[in-house]
């Protein structure tokens, strides 16, 4: 875990570039540091491996304090994987893999295999490329060996700097995914600097807006794009990605309060009345304390005239509680033989309904406005 | 057609002696060259780490190469007499500037990235310099050898003015004598050698830049 404690960076001409960050990076997850450029995005990043150093504030790496670690082997435990692959011309795939593995000088055997190894992670064949040099390869090609050169010390953090950038959007897509796969299998701590919106709510899990050298909010991409924090953030996410990750309206919209209920001790023919007065079918039975009990239908109330309500009641329709998604909701009218469902409180007491038909309503105008606002 | 049948038979005759005349002419060229590998090499290296010192070393091996070349070999004759050394000392100064000057855009011309990605890694200083920026500048440094030696063969020839031998020693004697002859048993061989180097340093620099592209 890397913490970073109200970290400032002045330059000697005074311009602040860094102001007050306050960040974590938790083990195993992909944190996406993302913004306008100039925002300090790869500053932040580059503090991590003293690319950069900062002016005042502290970075814990595992709670031990980031200066007190020498910089050269600071980074050969970290990986690092730059915008423009950046792999050594003059060296083969394998030696350019073997990089910091031969700076740490691993013997040859264990080299050579988790050389391999890697190649075989992105899919790459040993046999075949092991020994090629970095012009004969494609770009996206060479961004897997620039990810992978990256891992090959086995390190816990992993630093990307807009890895993906220079790729045409097909291999960007590819690499994406195949960055996604890698952390399952692997689970490092990565760093990943990016200024596409898409790309970061495609593979974080932590992301972090910044703007003028100031974190303006983090969060899973569920948060951000669900609450955004101010009318930059709206704007840098921007209105269609905002539109199309919108949620369903919560249940509570739905709910017809007020819905005419009886108790279980009214006279059937009552309960008759009540429904031919405000012209329904169905209606919800509570006891004493307006718990739920079950629905009774005006069609089972007419056939069973002289019988008395507890006969008639159905007791098979589950209520449903306020809190539960949309979604669940839906499930229950799939179950549920009537038109309506009851609606109860933690408590169980009865507080609506919701009506089939207005459910249905609703999610047509919310897809139609969906679908329309792309 | 007469011209040609005498010049091939002159020079069957005296072979062996003009055979000497090439080995030591190319000796000197070898030596200075060598010379100047061993002391511009490094000195570029210095001028690409310590950009302030840049300008200063540029500026004394241009200035080197500005001197004429006569005038240069008069001036160290003064110092360390006549002879083959100071010959070979001449021609160091000569292929200084080129090689110098070439290991220094070598390794400036080294692609940032690259260089990130090199420290990135957790190389030092030393080791950057030794796995990827010095490597990485060899095409130029091969160009910049080409031209050191092309220029070391011609200015070569004059070494019979300050005591060393070289195929000048043909030339200049046939000046003297007025033969035609002469004149082209030494301008022949010594123009092939050029040739050759700059052939032969231009297939080597094509390759190591194959490799770096």
């Amino acid at each position: 875990m890397i913490q970073l404690k109200r970290i400032n960076k002045v330059y000697d001409d005074g311009f602040q570039a860094l102001k007050e960050i306050d960040l974590t990076f938790e083990e195993g997850k992909i944190n996406v540091l993302i913004g306008p450029s100039g925002c300090g995005k790869t500053t932040t990043m580059k503090l991590l491996n003293r690319l950069t150093e900062y002016t005042d504030g502290q970075i814990l790496i595992d709670g031990k304090d980031l200066n007190q670690i020498n910089p050269i082997e600071l980074r050969r435990q970290m990986g690092y994987v730059i915008q423009n692959i950046g792999l050594f011309p003059h060296m083969t795939i394998y030696d350019n893999v073997a990089t910091v593995p031969k700076l740490l000088k691993w013997d040859k055997q264990r080299i050579r295999k988790r050389v391999d190894e890697l190649l075989q992670l992105v899919n790459l064949d040993p046999e075949t490329y092991r020994g090629r040099y970095p012009s004969e390869l494609s770009g996206g090609q060479q961004q897997r060996i620039g990810v992978i050169r990256a891992l090959a010390a086995e390190p816990s953090t992993i630093l990307m700097d807009e890895p993906f950038s220079a790729l045409d959007p097909i291999s960007r897509e590819q690499l994406q995914d195949e960055l996604v796969r890698l952390q399952r299998e692997i689970n490092k701590t990565i760093v990943f600097v990016t200024h596409d919106m898409d790309e970061a709510i495609k593979i974080a899990d932590q992301v972090i807006l910044m703007k003028d050298g100031q974190v303006v909010q983090k969060g899973s991409p569920k948060q951000l794009l669900e609450n955004p924090a101010n009318e930059f953030v709206r704007e840098f996410i921007g209105e269609n990605r905002l539109e199309s990750a919108k949620t369903l309206p919560p249940l509570s919209e739905f709910v017809v309060e007020g819905y005419p209920s009886v108790t279980g001790q009214s006279d059937l023919q009552d309960v008759i009345d009540v429904m031919v007065e405000h012209n329904l079918a169905e209606l919800p039975v509570v006891d004493g304390e307006n718990k739920y009990r079950g629905i009774v239908s005006l069609y089972r109330a007419l056939s069973n005239k002289q019988a008395v309500l507890s006969d008639v009641l159905d007791t098979s329709i589950q209520a449903v509680n306020e809190n539960e998604a949309i979604d669940d909701v839906m499930n229950h009218t799939k179950n549920a033989p009537g038109s309506v469902i009851p609606i109860v409180s933690n408590e169980s007491e009865l507080i609506g309904v919701v009506n089939h038909n207005q459910l249905f309503q609703a999610l047509h105008q919310f897809y139609q406005r969906k679908s329309g606002g792309e | 057609m007469n011209f040609i049948t005498e010049l091939s038979q002159y020079m069957v005759e005296n072979v062996g002696e003009l055979m000497a005349l090439t080995v030591e002419h190319i000796l000197m060229v070898v030596y200075g060259i060598l010379l100047a590998l061993v002391v511009g090499v490094p000195l570029g290296i210095i001028a690409a780490r310590y950009e302030k010192l840049a300008p200063i070393i540029i500026s004394i091996t241009n200035i080197l190469q500005l001197i004429p070349s006569l005038a240069m070999l008069a001036i160290l004759m003064l110092y360390f007499g006549l002879g083959f050394e100071t010959m070979v000392i001449g021609l160091f100064l000569y292929s200084l500037l080129p090689i110098v000057r070439n290991t220094y855009v070598g390794i400036k011309e080294v692609d940032d990235s690259i260089t990130e990605a090199g420290i990135g890694s957790g190389m030092t200083p030393l080791q950057l310099l030794a796995k990827v920026q010095f490597p990485l500048s060899i095409p130029f440094l091969m160009a910049g050898l080409r031209v050191a030696c092309v220029i070391a063969v011609a200015v070569a020839c004059i070494g019979p003015y300050i005591g060393a031998g070289g195929l000048g020693k043909e030339i200049i004697s046939g000046i003297s004598l007025q033969s035609e002859v002469k004149i082209y048993a030494g301008a022949i061989p010594a123009t092939i050698l050029a040739i050759f180097a700059d052939l032969m340093l231009g297939l080597f620099e094509k390759r190591t830049k194959k490799r770096v592209a």
